[in-house]
């Protein structure tokens, strides 16, 4: 079977298992989000709890995916929810919080004192600060983050296939299982197609949100 | 509790050996990727022009996207089913960080430093050995962490195309439902990259220590 022979007789379960990968891994990117950036904000005002915040955040790191989706099983299977999408998506969740904690924290940390004081200078009040000065520039930073956490999810979200989440992995076990190199391929293409994709768009993102006054500060030769 | 620990007690041979198999499969991808890594990164730290330096890490970055499950499967294509895809992937994965970091190291050595170096009449080679490569241990080490970590739970997938290790374990668990051999290939795989990210950062630290 030729390759165009494969996509034709395929088109529609790759498209799919696209959307199911795709929708893994906003709505865990959605979550880790929300979640992740206020826990930053709080590790940065209470040094001991974001020591705690990431000291947990790194050991999840270190447990394989395969292994935190195995162990996603019995656990949520007390509540009958122990495969598919569910469980993949809290693993996904867990993953992701790592890199957009340490993010949030490092940015909000590397802003200088200096300016902080400057904008006080201005009277502008705790919350004015933090709108206005502290988030803008801390904001790339946050957003890097969160395209280090999407692309190491598109990787994290293949092997959720083997839970019952569908999504491109599952190409990729099919293939295995038949010992069909081409699905094996398709599913593998498309995983790191997506992951590429999804890297130079929050790469644009990340560039478009750079304060103006910053990106020319960066661009200077030094 | 009980079944996990009676499944440990009736398969602690079987596990004891997906360990020894893991840490060789870990031990041959990054023997191959610790000198291709520090190699590459020192060249490129001295390459003339910053554009291609920028523009080899920017695509070794792309790479670095490719999700591991993918990579491992790739190469199948290519190199069929065992040990050998599984090293190769691994070690493809592993070089970029141990590459970036020695690069950035050598890059932050003091140009005085190395003028200095120059003056005492030590060649291109002696200097790379004997000043930047010293210097350049913390971040070297730092990368060899990183790299580390990431091919520990990268070859726990490397048991899908046949190679062994502690992936067998969790695959087992995972297609009996049998959460006790999840355990007993999930825990290990997590105490090592744990165990080696704690002591590669404990000599990192020591490396500070002596300068």
């Amino acid at each position: 079977m030729s390759v165009l022979q494969f996509l034709q007789e395929y088109d529609t379960s790759l498209l799919i298992a696209l959307a199911e990968h795709v929708r893994m891994i906003a709505i865990a990117l959605a979550i880790a989000t929300l979640a992740g950036v206020p826990l930053g904000v709080w590790g940065t005002r209470n040094s001991r709890a974001g020591g705690i915040v990431l000291a947990f955040a790194n050991v999840i790191q270190t447990i394989p995916s395969i292994a935190l989706f195995g162990l996603m099983i019995p656990v949520l299977a007390l509540v009958n929810r122990g495969i598919g999408t569910f469980p993949a998506i809290i693993a996904l969740v867990l993953y992701a919080l790592l890199p957009i904690v340490r993010n949030t924290m490092v940015s909000l940390l590397g802003i200088p004192h200096a300016t902080v004081d400057a904008a006080r200078g201005l009277g502008m009040t705790e919350g004015e600060i933090f709108r206005h000065v502290m988030l803008p520039l801390a904001l790339p930073g946050i957003v890097s983050g969160i395209r280090i956490a999407a692309t190491m999810s598109v990787g994290v979200a293949a092997v959720a296939a083997f839970i019952g989440a569908g999504g491109m992995g599952h190409f990729i076990l099919r293939g295995i299982q038949t010992t069909w190199p081409m699905m094996t391929i398709a599913g593998a293409v498309g995983n790191a197609l997506l992951a590429l994709i999804v890297e130079l768009l929050l790469e644009w993102v990340e560039r478009a949100l750079t304060p103006r006054g910053v990106r020319i500060a960066a661009e200077r030769p030094a | 509790m009980s079944t996990f620990f009676a499944y440990i007690a009736d398969n602690a041979g079987a596990i004891g050996i997906a360990i020894a198999q893991h840490i060789g499969i870990v031990a041959a991808a990054l023997a191959v990727a610790v000198p291709i890594g520090i190699a590459s990164g020192i060249a490129l730290a001295h390459a003339r022009s910053r554009a291609a330096r920028t523009a080899v890490f920017y695509l070794l970055g792309l790479g670095q996207t490719i999700p591991s499950l993918a990579l491992l499967a790739l190469a199948v294509g290519l190199l069929g089913v065992g040990l050998l895809p599984a090293v190769v992937a691994l070690l493809l994965y592993a070089i970029l960080p141990i590459a970036r970091n020695a690069c950035t190291g050598v890059q932050a050595v003091p140009e005085a430093t190395r003028d200095a170096a120059r003056g005492l009449g030590m060649t291109n080679m002696q200097i790379i050995r004997r000043v930047e490569l010293p210097l350049a241990r913390p971040f070297i080490i730092a990368g060899l962490r990183t790299a580390t970590v990431v091919t520990i739970s990268s070859c726990a997938l490397a048991s899908l195309i046949g190679a062994g290790g502690l992936g067998d374990f969790i695959f087992i668990g995972i297609s009996l439902f049998k959460p006790e051999a999840m355990f007993a290939g999930a825990i290990p795989t997590a105490v090592l990259a744990l165990a080696a990210d704690w002591f590669l950062g404990r000599w990192a630290a020591r490396g500070h220590a002596v300068r």
